[in-house]
């Protein structure tokens, strides 16, 4: 089952005993009522493991003592969770109205082409992974890109060039 | 006591009543179609999700669903309003935009909640042609087939399998148009923790969830020259068959059933009670020998499937407490091909067993590896109470009007405690009365022990034997078994004897049954019935049937000997619970 999950390149294919759930666990133990507290289970769990696999939800099912049916449904339900591994460098462009009409589609199409992927890719060096968002609350920086969390406002197309460039130089420092 | 204006009546109910128990209380029709409250059983589906049960109430701008909105003192409302009317009609219309509708070649054709809905609205044209689902049919199981085509979110199947029966198969999954009632990951239910209790298959209003079907397979086994056709009928099904064919529930129809078995071709016709007495020779013995041999304690029965297949997956750490005996229809087809082969001067080879069966996690059962013999299945096909219904209709046999039949001898004597099977409490029952009467040393007179029945959920009792007080606990219904399996795996209950059904009320209440809609008090009649044949067997002690004795006598020893380990014995394994 994992398998079909996986990208088609095996990147993803990562051992079980890779994922280290000490810290998952250790939070949901300090969880003063478990009940209700799904969601931002899942949330710690995809800050830790940049994703949300079969083994990391049925563990949470256990460990929460809910159905896995139950934390798939929520998992699939919400576009925020991902049961697909992102890149090292998440890049998200947002779609929502403002960025929209602001040409935030001009930018998604040169991100493609910059990152040779397309928007829901992971490129092959597992660098890079392009996905589009619906307003992360910054319409007057319009259009809007971020990197990991760090907001680039008032993008154009000339500027995906350097957004991209300036990871890979941050990438080279750090190896 | 909260009054009410409703169609121009006043109605007086209880607070916190929703407008539809007001109008339920009144006589009022309002249809529904997701809402369903079973709540002697705990399942009460009131979701609002369909919008078919819209009323209109004065001083609202807004239709309010019926089933889900709780009247409040001084409320107007109005249930046949044209608009109201028409918005119910409008909520059909939309549900079939997406919808199949290949009712006449549907196995619910006639018997489903969302046709008589588009009838009784006077659904008479296809208005809205919308985007179509084409969600794969998951034939994965031996048991259930799921067509989420056909689903209309109710999620009645979800209360069921979640709440009542806290397995939790299934949930909501994906998302806008791509909603399914899905299982975990998306995966077929045969790699899921279901038990194939077919809870969901009772309570589905239309064929998204229905069992898979074996009846071609046994209409070609009869027209097979070379096959004897070896059909059995368990408990449940006398209790429940005659209301497929238009007679009120609870009227038995043991000879009518037979009758129809031998015209629809079966070669020999026999009771799977037959084997419920034999279950009990070898579950008393057991029972015996670990009460006063020092366990381990509780015995648990090892009758229903379903349940089996919960504890595989649920609780691993108690499997070394379940009887290690095979479910009677197991117990037969063991029996058929090895003791009655011989009799009857047949090859087993060419023997094909059936069984009819109130249930559909029989057909998952009879597929287990470890219950065949020289790579003989001991069952070779089960069919449910419904399908058999069906084939009797094909045939055109006239149910009605069928005399009344005995089973062939051999296997076909019951004693009364192998009837009561069928109702939950019924096989501890019948342990009790052939573990009572062994003792002792001499049989029981009194034969009646009231206290292990009833229709709750979850019951405990004591039986006084001589010296020894033997602690009972009995549950139906998954979810009540969860409790009484962790008070033992907790230390926290003491029985010496336990039975579980899966289903609540036990087997008259199988998956396989005739649908009874949101009437429970046909499943009390079914029981009923049930204790009725009983009371009138001659013999009422599993042990006195002569069938029985003769068998053991010619064949199997004694309870608990090689060869009846060897043929009616089996083990069970860990499952994942994914």
């Amino acid at each position: 089952m994992l398998q079909t999950l996986q990208s088609a390149d095996g990147s993803n294919d990562r051992p079980t005993d890779e994922f280290d759930y000490a810290s998952l666990d250790r939070y949901i133990d300090s969880l003063t009522d478990k009940r209700g507290a799904l969601i931002p289970v899942l949330h710690k769990a995809q800050s830790l493991f940049g994703y949300l696999p079969v083994e990391v939800q049925s563990h949470i099912a256990l460990k929460l003592d809910i159905p896995s049916a139950k934390v798939f449904g929520v998992v699939t339900f919400y576009s925020f969770f991902t049961m697909k591994k992102k890149g090292e460098y998440k890049v998200d462009i947002c779609l929502g109205t403002a960025c929209f009409v602001r040409g935030a589609q001009k930018i998604a199409d040169a991100l493609c082409r910059e990152l040779n992927i397309k928007v829901g890719e992971v490129s092959e060096d597992g660098l890079f992974s392009l996905d589009a968002l619906r307003c992360v609350g910054a319409c007057g920086l319009a259009p809007v890109v971020s990197v990991n969390g760090k907001v680039y406002g008032r993008v154009t197309e000339d500027d995906v060039k350097s957004i991209v460039e300036e990871q890979m130089v941050k990438d080279g420092e750090r190896r | 006591m909260i009054t009410v204006t409703l169609n121009n009546a006043v109605v007086e109910v209880e607070e916190g009543s929703t407008i539809l128990d007001a109008a339920r209380k009144s006589e009022v029709h309002i249809p529904t179609l997701c809402y369903l409250n079973l709540h002697d059983i705990g399942m009460v589906n009131q979701v609002g999700t369909c919008r078919v049960c819209v009323v209109e109430i004065d001083g609202r701008r807004n239709l309010a669903p019926a089933c889900s909105t709780v009247v409040t003192e001084g409320m107007v409302i109005r249930t046949n309003t044209p608009r109201s009317i028409m918005a119910r009609r409008k909520v059909v219309e939309l549900l079939l935009s997406n919808h199949p509708k290949d009712c006449l070649v549907c196995e619910r054709n006639r018997k489903c909640e969302l046709q008589s809905l588009a009838a009784d609205l006077n659904v008479r044209e296809n208005k809205y042609e919308g985007r179509k689902r084409q969600t794969p049919i998951d034939d994965s199981s031996r048991s259930l087939i799921r067509n989420l085509d056909k689903c209309v979110l109710c999620r009645r199947c979800e209360t069921m399998c979640n709440v009542v029966q806290t397995v939790g198969v299934y949930s909501t999954v994906h998302r806008g148009f791509e909603t399914i009632m899905g299982a975990a990951y998306d995966m077929p239910m045969s790699e899921t923790v279901c038990t194939f209790c077919g809870q969901c298959v009772s309570v589905c209003p239309t064929a998204a969830l229905t069992q898979v079907s074996d009846m071609s397979h046994v209409w070609q086994a009869i027209s097979d020259k070379e096959k004897v056709v070896i059909v059995q009928t368990a408990p449940a099904v006398r209790a429940a068959l005659g209301e497929e064919f238009g007679l009120p529930p609870g009227e038995r129809v043991t000879g009518k059933m037979v009758a129809a078995l031998r015209r629809i071709g079966c070669d020999h016709v026999y009771d799977t009670d037959f084997a419920a007495d034999l279950t009990i020779m070898e579950e008393a013995n057991e029972l015996i020998k670990r009460v006063t041999e020092g366990g381990p304690l509780p015995i648990l029965t090892s009758c229903c499937p379903a349940w089996v297949k919960f504890i595989e997956h649920q609780f691993p750490e108690l499997l070394d407490i379940p009887s290690s005996c095979k479910s009677p229809h197991e117990m037969f087809g063991a029996i058929a091909k090895t003791y009655l082969a011989k009799k009857l001067n047949v090859d087993p080879r060419k023997m094909v067993v059936v069984s009819i069966m109130p249930c559909v996690a029989k057909k998952y059962e009879a597929a287990r590896e470890e219950l065949a013999k020289d790579s003989l299945a001991n069952v070779d096909y089960v069919l449910s109470t419904r399908e058999l219904a069906s084939m009797i209709r094909e045939a055109g046999i006239r149910f009605v009007n069928l005399p009344d039949e005995d089973f062939d001898p051999i296997m076909g004597d019951s004693s009364g405690a192998g009837v009561i099977f069928g109702a939950t409490g019924g096989v501890i029952e019948a342990a009790v009365r052939t573990a009572a009467s062994w003792l002792t040393g001499e049989n029981i007179t009194d034969v009646d022990f009231t206290q292990l029945r009833g229709m709750k959920g979850l019951r405990e009792a004591t039986v006084k034997i001589g010296d020894l007080e033997l602690k009972i606990g009995i549950a139906s219904g998954l979810g009540n078994a969860r409790t009484l399996l962790e008070n033992i795996r907790d230390g926290k209950a003491d029985y010496h004897a336990i039975e579980i059904m899966a289903c609540p009320g036990g087997c008259v209440a199988g998956g396989g049954q005739p649908y009874y809609g949101n009437d429970r008090e046909i499943i009390k009649k079914r029981a009923e019935a049930i204790y009725a044949e009983d009371k009138g067997k001659p013999v009422r002690l599993s042990h006195e049937n002569e069938e029985i004795k003769k068998l053991y006598a010619e064949f199997l020893e004694k309870p608990g000997s090689h060869i009846a380990h060897e043929l009616l014995h089996t083990e069970f394994s860990k499952r994942e619970l994914v």
